[in-house]
């Protein structure tokens, strides 16, 4: 198990290199830069600006100081918040970010394993129907047309909760967060549900099942200790992509409901070029989803017995 | 009771069930004829082709680009043929709906038949050779799977301006990873059949008998992923162009206008709900028809 751990994380560490490599580079490449305005800046001080912030050397010789840093844990400063360094910015946006997203991670596969689970018992009922329904109103809506409708909905005709905007001063009270969560939540609900519908429904015809049932196990013994163990195998594999899935989808979200996180952040940084800003949300969500990969991977072996971690 | 037949009749019975033989396809085909939902999407997704071309030809009473001064952010109307009303700069909706629709499923096709490219050769050759190569080359998938892809593509797409053609290019390479998955499997499971082993016994070459036997074998589940794969594709482009990276002015598509309408829904509210119920249906008939054919081809989830 040790040695998995090890072995993932080294490649681990070449991955996330190659990712700010090519991010570094990718952005460079690109016209435009961070200090191009729309009236030209005299040149003298053009230049003294692109040498404060060392882009005045060669491209290579500002990738190593970048690394450099970047090895210290210093993601340097923005190129636009004069005041602020791109770590206190990701420090203020990551706990939004954060929140939303591992909680819609929560409600999504508790929500999504429950209902699919539901269906497959019920297969070809008329609550198999109304769940598959849901999942495909799901998978066919965009979030940023689900948050608008249920902010105008919950928040504006029915005033039951705040429609917009996170104040970073007042904190992330539940009721600001509902409305964001669920629709973040939504897509994913739907697609765990129909994972689960479909992995259950091929493991009840299995023939241990069977035996189970023959030997006298009463129906919620059997689901709940044999079936589920096995029917969670292709949902904990989707766990992985799903973060990557609820991390792009928060994008969207803080952008509908003008929520003060990382994503909104990078959207607005790329436009205007601010690089550092960039690169240090880039490197951040990389981490997390390719933590979450792993955290997926050890938690598979968990439970199929069958996968052995020292090859 | 039993049903007495007479030799007569037993050779007829037996002479009909020989000539109707019915082999997988004829199953599958039946069985999607048979999935109403399915069959209503096929309709439903043919008259949205229609409704797309209609969009892309100018043939509708107004043009998407006209600006009617006088009538900026009307309501829906019989009057003037302005079924949906008009956007904030007075823009006939029903035009731009039927552009944005056209630019919608031209953006879906085009960017997963690119991920299908790439995605059935990348996995027919990582199955075929199989060993180190297949697994370096998957080692490689699954590193790519753990990618944030959408930050590459929208630092694309801000750095090198709203190219429709880097739209196509962006999300087809970024969505080609799990059609490489399915089909190396295919094709591994395929490899250990007989007729392949004796195509390769009878010295027929590899690059030939990945073309005329793996890749035919390998259609079914590719055909299902690919119409699964549009609707994504289509919310991938909205996505961007609801960060406003998508397609550029006047040039629409429908995930550009449901942006723009979610902006001016408190006060006209119609701008959101005719090209969210327009992709909405397009979405849920590409769904329903890949839905039905993958329980067609592969009935175990039935």
């Amino acid at each position: 198990m040790l040695g998995f751990i090890f072995r993932r994380v080294s490649v681990a560490i070449p991955t996330i290199l190659v990712i700010i490599t090519v991010a570094f580079f990718m952005m460079r490449a690109a016209p435009g830069g961070p200090f191009d305005l729309e009236r030209p800046m005299p040149a003298e001080i053009r230049e003294r600006i692109l040498a404060n912030y060392g882009m005045d050397q060669p491209l290579w010789k500002q990738y190593l100081d970048y690394m450099g840093s970047l090895a210290q844990g210093d993601l340097g400063p923005s190129l636009k918040f004069h005041d602020k360094d791109v770590g206190e910015i990701i420090s203020e946006g990551m706990p939004v970010s954060l929140t939303i997203g591992l909680l819609a991670m929560g409600i999504a596969v508790f929500a999504g394993t429950i209902l699919g689970s539901a269906a497959a018992l019920r297969q070809n009922t008329s609550g198999d129907f109304a769940v598959m329904t849901f999942a495909m109103v799901g998978i066919s809506i965009p979030p940023f047309v689900v948050g608008p409708i249920l902010a105008l909905v919950f928040g504006l005709y029915l005033g039951w909760l705040p429609t917009g905007g996170l104040d970073p001063r007042l904190g992330m009270t539940p009721e600001r967060l509902v409305l964001p969560v669920l629709t973040l939540a939504l897509p994913q609900i739907a697609i765990i549900a129909r994972l689960m519908r479909a992995s259950m429904i091929e493991v009840l015809r299995s023939n241990y099942i069977r035996t189970a049932r023959a030997k006298g196990l009463s129906a919620p013994a059997v689901i709940l200790k044999h079936a589920m163990r096995t029917a969670l195998l292709p949902l904990v594999s989707y766990l992985g992509p799903a973060s990557a899935a609820v991390l792009s989808g928060s994008l969207v979200i803080e952008r509908v409901f003008q929520l003060p996180g990382l994503g909104a952040h990078f959207v607005d940084a790329a436009l205007v070029r601010d690089y550092t800003v960039v690169m240090g949300v880039v490197i951040i969500y990389a981490t997390l989803i390719i933590t979450f990969n792993l955290i997926a991977d050890l938690l598979y072996g968990v439970l199929n017995p069958r996968v052995s971690y020292d090859s | 009771m039993t049903t007495i037949i007479t030799p007569d009749e037993k050779e007829a019975l037996m002479k009909s069930a020989a000539v109707k033989g019915r082999s997988l396809w004829d199953d599958a085909m039946a069985r999607l004829i048979r999935n109403k939902a399915a069959v209503t999407s096929m309709w439903v997704l043919g008259l949205l082709v229609v409704l797309a071309l209609v969009g892309q030809l100018e043939l509708w009473v107004h043009d998407y680009d006209f600006l009617y001064r006088d009538l900026v952010s009307a309501p829906p109307s019989l009057e003037n043929w302005h079924l949906f009303g008009t956007d904030g700069q007075g823009r006939d909706l029903v035009a731009r709906t039927l552009v944005g629709l056209g630019v919608s499923l031209m953006v879906g096709i085009v960017a997963t038949f690119v991920s299908l490219v790439i995605g059935v050769t990348y996995g027919a050759i990582a199955g075929f050779v199989g060993g180190a190569v297949d697994q370096a080359m998957m080692r490689f998938v699954d590193i790519m799977y753990s990618l944030p892809f959408i930050f590459f593509v929208i630092i694309l797409m801000v750095l090198f301006g709203r190219n429709i053609i880097l739209i196509f290019v962006a999300i087809g390479a970024v969505e080609w990873l799990t059609m490489a998955r399915i089909v190396r499997g295919q094709t591994i499971a395929l490899k250990k059949m007989e007729f392949v082993e004796a195509a390769e016994a009878a010295g027929v070459s590899k690059w030939m008998i990945i073309r005329r036997h793996i890749i035919p074998n390998v259609l079914g589940p590719v055909v299902v992923y690919v119409t699964l794969m549009i609707p994504v594709v289509i919310l991938a482009e909205s996505f961007l162009s609801f960060l406003g990276l998508g397609v550029q002015e006047p040039l629409t598509s429908l995930g550009q206008l449901i942006s723009l309408g979610a902006r001016e829904m408190e006060l006209s509210p119609w701008l959101l709900f005719f090209p969210a119920i327009t992709m909405m249906i397009t979405l849920f008939s590409l769904n329903f028809i890949g839905d039905g054919l993958r329980d067609a081809i592969d009935p175990k989830d039935r």
